[in-house]
């Protein structure tokens, strides 16, 4: 049985569905108690489950977050909102030196079972210092998972998966798709980690992307079709760490040819990954070189025309496919 | 001279330090333990330094010469269940809750016996079965972990407590101020077991606490955050032990969070491989070593007739027997597998998720 959600409310569904299977779990965050929630996402929580469960915290990104780790360590299952993930550079000590290491430098004595999340990326005209795609800095950290769901069908699945993974857990959430709607699972519906999506079936080329970007890519292929009879199969990662190379890798060997798509910088992110894994496993099948979309290496703009010239749009998308077809650009 | 080579000039003007009084319930052989537990912590830390010396401790080394009677003392109120949480300098809190010396030796010689496999070192000795959740290296990072802790212990409705370590240096680091914000707010509603003990050992490596802050009393910082505090002589582990019981009893009955300023000096260098000591004078030092907490303690407790020459030897030699034992296990025991490597990178069916 499915219903039509919001990502918001699928999000919300799987925390409830979580709070009540489980007394350990707790959610902390600023605002998300009292106030409701900056995005609306723990709206009426604090009123069902009470302070106790839903704790709203002073503007003190670091210490909240430490204080849910060590939460963790003693068997907790705190969820952390970000209100948003440009806020966790300020608890990016806890997170990096305490949370994704704790496991491995106590040998095997805690586990640190958290889930942060929060929204992720940009689109909604937030300028530099609120406008950041972190999957690739958080990815880098063995000790850590990194998810970064699109649809509201795995917003609430992986939060499921999230919330019972012993490990902790980065939730990248697509912030600007909030009120975006699908079909979303009734009940226990928990999506695996580590297993890509594939968005859209195709046999020319392979479209590669996470989060947001991801209906970019169906829309790229949307055009392909129309304009080129070009058939792009699109890949939805759904998780930076793990990370499913197979599925990667088999598509690259049935199209020959791959697009990766990041909102976040060219440099040093995730479609370098991609790139790489496919040069590795798949250079044999590749009839051309891997293409990179990647957004402008500016720190966000304000304006609205300048902000979306900084971000890969459906039109560069649909150009590297054809470049990796040698076909014109259009 | 705890108090007056201190802060007392600073800013801790109308405070009084609780100084022993010889009135704690430790008569008879329960002083003579404390005396023994404080031997083995030095005879352990020197035997590190010797270690460290001869390159078979690898890393960093920090010693807790000097500082004794602080873990001793205030470990003395542990009880069972309760959690325990410092920084780097770590090693007494081990010893003291029960970790075999010979295990922690190992740690610190990289061997697969250590106590947390050889993957921590000396700066993180975890033994959680017995209370410690851990040293850790980033000055201040470990303070809202303990927050956490306090509250969990609430939350699951036990009346544990945990006692939080945390150095002079740490405090002029924002996860301080921010963990002890938490832990005020927390406590108000009861949520917040946490004892904070602040190791004034006078100096963050080799910057004297006058030379970090302009307001040097350090008690004082957490009332900013509605945290009842009180110093103590650091040296005096009679005194130390009494207020260790009080707090700790507070801090269960209420739920409230409790911070304790123990005055105290690191009589050995901050590091093994600082060895010039710039920053203070060999004179500081010396009358320093006069309130050494061995020997104050040695001192009562021969004068008050609870030990003799003879008892004294003997635990000595007890002492040293048990560290040398300890240093020829973790001499001789293997190093960790290979295959440790990639283990306990993540809880759960996948240890790892990388190539091999």
């Amino acid at each position: 049985m499915a219903e039509t959600k919001t990502y918001r409310e699928a999000l919300r569904d799987a925390m409830v569905h979580e709070l009540d299977r489980d007394e350990s779990v707790v959610l902390m965050g600023e605002d998300i108690g009292v106030y409701g929630g900056t995005h609306l996402i723990t709206d009426g929580l604090y009123d069902e489950y009470g302070p106790k469960r839903i704790m709203d915290t002073p503007i003190s990104e670091g210490g909240f977050t430490g204080a849910a780790i060590g939460m963790a360590m003693l068997g907790m299952r705190p969820i952390v909102e970000m209100m948003t993930w440009n806020f966790s550079f300020l608890a990016s000590d806890q997170i990096i030196q305490n949370a994704a290491k704790v496991r491995y430098f106590s040998g095997g004595q805690v586990e640190v079972p958290l889930v942060i999340r929060g929204p992720n990326g940009g689109g909604v005209q937030l300028s530099a210092q609120h406008t950041h795609s972190l999957e690739n800095l958080y990815g880098h950290f063995p000790g850590l998972k990194v998810v970064s769901p699109v649809t509201p069908n795995d917003a609430k699945g992986m939060m499921l998966t999230a919330v019972r993974d012993p490990n902790p857990v980065i939730f990248l959430e697509a912030g600007a798709l909030y009120g975006t709607k699908g079909e979303v699972g009734e009940g226990d519906n928990a999506v695996p980690f580590g297993k890509a999506r594939i968005a859209r079936e195709g046999t020319d080329v392979t479209l590669i992307a996470y989060g947001r970007q991801v209906s970019l890519c169906m829309r790229a292929a949307d055009a392909l079709e129309e304009e080129d009879g070009v058939s792009a199969e699109v890949i939805d990662l759904r998780s930076i760490r793990p990370f499913d190379e197979d599925t990667l890798v088999k598509s690259v060997e049935k199209t020959h040819r791959a697009v990766a798509v990041q909102e976040q910088w060219k440099w040093f992110g995730v479609a370098s990954e991609v790139a790489a894994i496919i040069q590795e496993q798949a250079f044999d099948y590749l009839d051309a070189p891997v293409q990179r979309v990647s957004g402008a290496e500016v720190p966000a703009p304000y304006a609205r025309n300048l902000e979306l010239a900084a971000f890969p749009s459906e039109k560069m998308v649909a150009n590297a496919a054809r470049r990796t077809l040698y076909i014109e650009e259009k | 001279m705890p108090a007056e080579n201190g802060n007392s000039e600073n800013g801790d003007v109308g405070r009084e330090e609780t100084r022993g009084e010889g009135t704690v319930a430790t008569s008879g052989n329960g002083l003579v333990d404390v005396y023994r537990e404080m031997v083995m912590v030095r005879t352990f830390e020197e035997a590190c330094q010797k270690g460290f010396r001869s390159g078979k401790i690898g890393g960093y080394l920090h010693v807790y010469i000097g500082e004794e009677a602080v873990a001793s003392g205030f470990l003395s109120a542990f009880k069972e269940g309760d959690r325990v949480i410092t920084a780097y300098r770590d090693h007494p809190h081990a010893l003291i809750l029960g970790a075999e010396p010979k295990n922690v030796m190992a740690e610190l010689y990289g061997k697969g016996t250590g106590l947390v496999k050889g993957k921590g070192g000396s700066m993180h000795l975890f033994d959680v079965e017995n209370g410690l959740m851990g040293g850790y290296g980033i000055v201040g990072g470990h303070i809202p972990l303990g927050v956490g802790m306090a509250y969990a212990q609430r939350y699951q409705g036990s009346d544990h407590i945990t006692q939080l370590y945390l150095g002079d240096g740490s405090m002029s680091n924002g996860a301080f101020h921010e963990a002890a914000n938490l832990a005020g707010l927390w406590g108000k509603e009861g949520l917040c077991p946490c004892l904070f003990i602040v190791e004034n050992n006078q100096y963050g490596m080799g910057t004297s606490v006058e030379r970090t802050t302009a307001m040097t009393d350090l008690a004082a910082k957490f009332d900013a955050y509605g945290i009842e505090n009180e110093k103590v002589d650091g040296m005096d582990v009679e005194a130390v032990m009494e207020v260790a019981q009080r707090a700790a009893d507070h801090v269960r009955e209420t739920g409230k969070p409790y911070a304790v300023e123990a005055l105290t000096y690191r009589t050995a260098s901050h590091g093994a491989a600082d060895f010039m000591e710039k920053y203070r004078t060999k004179d500081e030092v010396d009358e320093w070593r006069q309130r050494d907490p061995i020997g104050l303690l040695e001192k009562k407790l021969l004068e008050n007739g609870e030990l003799d020459e003879e008892k004294l030897e003997e635990i000595k030699g007890e002492t040293k027997e048990l560290i040398d034992d300890a240093v020829k296990f973790a001499d001789e025991s293997d190093q960790p597998d290979i295959s440790e490597l990639y283990t306990d990178v993540y809880a759960g069916e996948d240890e790892y998720l990388g190539e091999k």
